[in-house]
């Protein structure tokens, strides 16, 4: 055998020639990252891709190190976690790194899908990574929602309460489906026990599962970026493209820059805010869970306020509040069908016309919006406010295939503009 | 032996091994699934809850549970009760047609209750499964959980998730959050102020 690495590049000889010989380690090291060609032009918002693998990374972990003292069982669960909390040496910096790790994970993965919006990375070919960067949003928030319940402080009872019951306003089969998702009468330490071995082990795999195909599918295609060109389009004579940079080094540094910011601010919301106010962690919550007492306002955290604020906004209507339940779940699946809903001939919001850049505008400030009106009560103008909001954000999308064919574009360069 | 494959007969199999895979499968599923149902020990949990309403005052509510869920007891004033066929115009459901309740609590009208003076209901709004608090004052202007109830608020329950208001009998007010009355479980009277919530009949005393 030849000392010199082959045509493929692969070692031949030593410990990683052993290995290559039995496992593809060089050639996935290579497609994966020494090899994957992603654009020039990459800027800040391409950082939250590879922040929320690092945020899941921390979900995993931390996740691990609490299931060691938690306790799922409606008797012991409250006090199980005041125990890690007071108790268990460094067990308050391992809970408060997975509760603020919640929420910076929605943070990072909203971010990452509105710049999605922003450069056309939903549209052909990557609808794939799309759909499965909306499943794994889905999973997320399934995923959180049950976390949620595990502390079993009122908070988690009664939210669980109110999310489970949007089950039963469904017709027939309702009242059973309710039962059978609570295994009880009533939210009970069945629920919590399911939730947590969903919690922990089903949900997380599938999650992982995802953000893999997810990985595989942007790397058949490559990265769109914020010129919204294909580089694969003009190729060196060794046949890479002429505006791709291999990921590692270049990336790979880049991102550690990007990390060492993020890092920074998630320890200062760790140390000094960790509670961020009621909305990471809310007050309510450091009560035990009350199946007689209601908390006088129910608000979910902050990450589903806007998808709840929509499910109030709706009245209900034929003797039914299923309506309400169904404009929440289409808020949610729309997003799936948004690649075949833009028919814009450019995919970047650099060459689109005023009337998206109008639509993506209303649609940010609708959603931040019911945000807000999801942290209220519903007095004042805030059930209107929701209802203009919640008519807005459908807007964006339904009417997406006439504005988007409509509008001016401005004419796109062949190659991606980059300013060394 | 013939070298040539015979691919109908090869798709006939194929589609039988997987059909029979399929129904194998279907059949596996359904202890896991069935093992989300309510146990047999939550079942028995489940039963009847006694209560005796004796020592409330008119006015008062007792809240006990039954299926871990909050049951109100209220003793209501008289003069409430004799207004509470007053304000049916106010109401999304005044007869009580598209709400959960028994049959014969449905035919007790305004009242919905076996005997007036003491009602009976869960207090789960039908909205979302908040419990309702009580604001058994009326025509007052004051407060619950914040929210101004107005001077003519004829007296009954408030929900503080979502501002569904119901009346005295827990009937829902027009244009509120909640599609329907409170439910009203099955219950009996088993001596003049011993409710038992869960039968429709009082148990026979040995």
């Amino acid at each position: 055998m030849a000392e010199a690495p082959n045509s493929a590049g692969t070692s031949s000889s030593g410990l990683l020639g052993w290995i290559d010989q039995r496992f593809p380690l060089s050639k996935l090291w290579r497609e994966q990252a020494a090899e994957y060609y992603a654009p020039k032009n990459f800027n800040f918002w391409y950082y939250f891709g590879v922040l929320s693998l690092v945020v899941l990374a921390n979900q995993l972990v931390t996740g691990i190190f609490l299931t060691m003292n938690y306790k799922p069982s409606s008797a012991e669960a409250f006090s199980s976690i005041e125990y890690i909390m007071r108790d268990v040496d460094w067990g308050w910096l391992i809970r408060y790194m997975h509760s603020t790790g919640a929420s910076a994970f929605f943070i990072v993965i909203y971010l990452h899908m509105f710049r999605a919006l922003l450069y056309g990375s939903h549209r052909k070919p990557r609808e794939l990574i799309w759909i499965f960067g909306c499943l794994i949003f889905l999973l997320l928030m399934a995923e959180a929602f049950m976390g949620y319940v595990l502390p079993w402080g009122n908070m988690s009872y009664w939210g669980a309460q109110v999310i489970v019951s949007l089950f039963g306003s469904l017709p027939y089969i309702g009242t059973g489906l309710v039962e059978w998702i609570r295994g009880d009468y009533y939210i009970a330490d069945a629920t919590l026990n399911r939730f947590f071995a969903l919690h922990v082990a089903a949900l997380p795999l599938a999650l992982v599962f995802l953000v893999i195909a997810h990985l595989m599918a942007l790397h058949e295609v490559g990265s769109n970026n914020p010129d919204g060109v294909e580089i694969k389009k003009y190729k060196d004579a060794k046949g890479h493209p002429l505006d791709g940079i291999p990921f590692h080094p270049y990336y790979t540094v880049k991102d550690t820059v990007g990390l060492a910011g993020f890092l920074l601010l998630f320890s200062g919301v760790i140390f000094f805010a960790p509670t961020f106010g009621g909305l990471f962690l809310e007050s309510p919550n450091f009560e035990p869970a009350n199946p007689l007492q209601t908390p006088p306002h129910i608000a979910p955290v902050w990450y589903f306020t806007p998808f709840y604020a929509m499910l109030r906004a709706v009245p209900s209507f034929a003797g039914t509040q299923v309506w309400g339940v169904l404009v929440m779940g289409a808020a949610v699946l729309i997003l799936f069908f948004l690649p075949w809903l833009d028919r814009s001939p450019v995919r970047s919001i650099r060459y689109r016309g005023p009337i998206f850049k109008g639509m993506l505008a209303i649609l940010v400030l609708s959603f931040i919006s019911l945000g807000v009106c999801g942290l209220k009560p519903p007095s004042g103008i805030y059930p209107m406010l929701a209802r203009v909001c919640t008519i807005l954000y459908f807007a964006f999308f339904l009417l997406m295939p006439w504005y988007s064919k409509i509008d001016s574009v401005k004419p796109v360069p062949e190659r991606v503009t980059f300013h060394a | 032996m013939s070298d040539q494959v015979d691919h109908s007969r090869r798709r006939l199999l194929t589609a039988a091994t997987v059909g029979t895979g399929a129904v194998g499968v279907a059949f596996i599923a359904i202890p896991f699934l069935s093992s989300w149902q309510p146990s047999e020990r939550a079942k028995a949990l489940g039963a009847p809850v006694e209560v005796d309403a004796s020592k409330l005052e008119p006015g008062q509510m007792l809240k006990v549970v039954w299926r871990g869920q909050p049951v109100f007891v209220v003793r209501r004033v008289k003069g409430i009760i004799d207004q509470l066929g007053n304000h049916d115009a106010m109401l999304t459901d005044p007869k009580s047609d598209d709400s959960t309740q028994p049959d014969y609590i449905k035919a007790s009208g305004a009242v919905r209750a076996r005997n007036p003076e003491y009602w009976v209901g869960l207090a789960v709004c039908t909205h979302l499964g908040c419990s309702p608090l009580g604001a058994f004052e009326a025509n007052n202007s004051f407060q619950v959980a914040g929210v101004d109830l107005g001077g003519n608020w004829p007296g009954g329950f408030y929900c503080p998730c979502h501002g569904s208001k119901y009346d005295l009998s827990g009937r829902v007010f027009k244009n509120m959050p909640a599609p329907k009355n409170l439910t009203i479980p099955s219950y009996a009277f088993a001596g003049d102020a011993r409710v038992v919530i869960g039968v429709d009949a009082p148990p026979k005393t040995a």
